[in-house]
């Protein structure tokens, strides 16, 4: 007797839950056996890290503004990967994307608010977009994989930060590593009174509304679509890939850009070394998760920011580190991956004597 | 002037020392058909299993050890992901990278930074004789000296190589030939592990005898692009790991040059990893992938 995985004929209705559900069981088993360790019940943590968000309009509002970020970056990664580019440099994008917006920021005193915020969301998206240039460029033209260029202008992104925090933009009073206040020119309104969810969520939002039309709808989705399930097909049906790669790796980096524009002019009001902690990073968790549909990836975020606002409560309450929080995601991310394995395939158990 | 040059040619061999061990295990791993981007997490591991061990047992050597076989583990565990099930390999390389990073800072809090701040060890010292180009930590003469030598054997000269290499190029010739493709790869994979994380244990073994967040940063990516400038082959890799090597050695240097000392010394710290991209825009177009690169393999 032997077990094999072989191709599945049907696809029952419930198998996609039953798969989630499995996932998540998982998760909070493998998960435990940290927590544990950490010396606290799991099932106290796992309360903390999901329930105590919802308990609170606090809570519900805080995980919205940690998800604010993560729809954006979710977004651009989602998009790009539709299209088959493995864009993993959206750390690298937000951060450009925040410097290029703390320019604004450093200059707009005297600035109509309105010209402020319009000025600061395309400065977040021109520095995702040149963040996201050379790889784009190297890849479509060169044909150089653009998973390792982007993954290496990541630290890259983060030393010219730390740069500019150490060098011209210390701030002059307190002489930390952080740049001065900036104009309240730039500043994101809050669009929930009593809380600090900001226009960022709003960006976001019309974001993944117009990724979803552009894929879903349009032609050049169509195109995007086709070269990413079968580029030498595509480029066998006239399609020009490479120009569809470039374009889309451009656009991946802008909403990437946005998402450190919106920390910047959203929630920091300044610009500091620890602006993302590791955002970009959970956006391939987020895309990923949402299995690269745009609407799924808005619900994909707020689970994710609940659970980021959730492991700082457990932390507190059981005095266990509050990366477990990241733990908890990445083993989501693995386990969701291979329970989704089974939509296509199934397990079967050899019996008898034939060899297969 | 001469020295300088001898002290960047010594810095140069010890810089390139977790470069070697990881993109070697890189190669292995993509040798048999697979991008394993948990290199970047596996080394963390090692890095933060490594230097553990140490420091519970007062032993370098089982604290090396207990790396090697956690990095192992983790090549098994990646093994699972990308040939049992067959998972996208860049989502589960990364995603093992975020789950090692992240399960290793907690259980660095949970063990050290929330009780008695860090975990410190008396790390290896350097061998003292002839100069600063020969005072080498024993890792790096084992790295350049037995172990590229090795695999370079292991690769191109034994049985085992031919079916790494075979599995790599067509699972499908290879399976009919009778070589298991799912035993091989990992095996490939394990291999490629214990060296990746052997690779981030000499950082907090030889090098630092510490263990901060972000200890890797980057240089698990870094392996990767060596892997494509080296085109799968161990010398060039090794050479690759040698010119960025170099760069980063230079930079330090520089950073010692007063006409320079007004420059933000991060300009200088990223000059490697442009110089690793310039080097692939160079070297790396119409690169000879393997056969079966990113491809699960079913008998279906």
């Amino acid at each position: 007797m032997k077990l094999r995985i072989a191709l599945r004929a049907n696809r029952p209705w419930w198998l996609s839950p039953v798969l989630i559900a499995i996932a998540i069981i998982l998760t909070f088993i493998i998960s435990s056996a940290m927590i544990r360790w950490a010396g606290a019940n799991p099932f106290a943590a796992f309360k903390y890290l999901l329930g105590s968000p919802l308990q609170s309009k606090f809570g519900i509002t805080e995980a919205i503004l940690s998800a604010t970020p993560l729809v954006l970056t979710g977004g651009a990664v989602a998009l790009a990967f539709r299209a088959g580019y493995w864009n993993i440099g959206a750390e690298g994008q937000l951060l450009a994307g925040a410097i290029c917006a703390t320019v604004v920021g450093l200059h707009a005193d005297g600035m109509p608010h309105w010209l402020g915020i319009i000025l600061v969301v395309i400065a977040g998206a021109v520095g995702g977009m040149l963040w996201a240039f050379v790889p784009a460029l190297l890849r479509s033209r060169l044909g150089i994989d653009e998973v390792v260029t982007t993954l290496l202008l990541n630290p890259v992104a983060l030393l010219v930060v730390t740069g500019l925090l150490n060098g011209p933009w210390r701030n002059p009073e307190t002489q930390f590593p952080e740049t001065k206040v900036l104009s309240e020119n730039i500043f994101f309104p809050k669009v929930y009174p009593g809380s600090r969810i900001h226009l960022g969520l709003i960006i976001g939002i019309v974001a993944l509304a117009v990724c979803w039309w552009v894929v879903g709808r349009t032609a050049g989705g169509l195109k995007m679509r086709a070269v990413g399930l079968a580029p030498g097909a595509a480029r066998i049906a006239g399609l020009k890939v490479e120009k569809t790669l470039f374009t889309t790796a451009l656009a991946s980096g802008a909403i990437a850009g946005i998402a450190g524009a919106g920390e910047v002019a959203g929630v920091a009001h300044q610009l500091t070394d620890g602006i993302s902690p590791g955002f970009g990073y959970t956006g391939v968790v987020v895309a990923t998760l949402a299995a690269l549909s745009f609407p799924a990836v808005l619900l994909i975020a707020f689970v994710l920011g609940i659970i980021n606002v959730g492991s700082f409560s457990a932390s507190r309450a059981l005095s266990i580190p509050s990366t477990i929080g990241e733990v908890v995601q990445a083993v989501l991310l693995t386990t969701v991956v291979s329970a989704l394995v089974f939509m296509k395939y199934r397990i079967v158990l050899d019996k008898g004597k034939h060899r297969d | 002037m001469i020295e300088t040059l001898i002290g960047i040619i010594g810095a140069t061999l010890r810089i390139s020392t977790p470069l070697v061990f990881a993109s070697l295990g890189e190669v292995i791993t993509e040798r048999a058909g697979m991008l394993n981007l948990s290199i970047e997490g596996t080394m963390y591991t090692g890095a933060f299993v490594g230097i553990t061990v140490a420091a519970q047992t007062g032993s370098l050597t089982t604290g090396l050890i207990a790396a090697i076989i956690a990095g192992a583990i983790v090549g098994c565990v990646m093994g699972f992901l990308v040939v049992t099930l067959g998972v996208n390999q860049h989502v589960a390389g990364l995603g093992l990278t975020l789950l090692l990073i992240s399960a290793s800072n907690t259980a660095n809090r949970i063990l050290f930074t929330n009780k008695d701040g860090m975990v410190r060890v008396d790390p290896w010292k350097p061998f003292d004789f002839a100069g600063p180009i020969f005072s080498q930590y024993w890792l790096t003469y084992a790295a350049f000296l037995i172990l590229a030598p090795a695999l370079w054997w292991l690769l191109w000269r034994s049985g085992i190589g031919i079916r790494i290499r075979a599995v790599g190029e067509n699972p499908e010739s290879a399976d009919v030939a009778g070589i298991s493709v799912a035993r091989t790869r990992y095996f490939a994979l394990a291999l490629g592990g214990a060296l990746m994380a052997a690779g981030g244990a000499f950082i907090t073994l030889a090098f630092l005898g510490s263990f901060t967040i972000n200890i890797i940063n980057g240089r698990g990516w870094v392996a990767i692009a060596l892997v494509i400038f080296g085109r799968w082959g161990i010398w060039r890799t090794v050479s690759g790991a040698l010119l960025f090597a170099l760069v980063s050695a230079t930079q330090q240097q520089l950073r010692l040059v007063p006409a320079l000392s007004h420059l933000p010394f991060e300009i200088l710290l990223a000059l490697p990893y442009l110089a690793v991209i310039a080097g692939l825009a160079i070297t790396g177009r119409n690169v000879p992938y393997p056969g079966a690169y990113l491809k699960p393999y079913r008998r279906l």
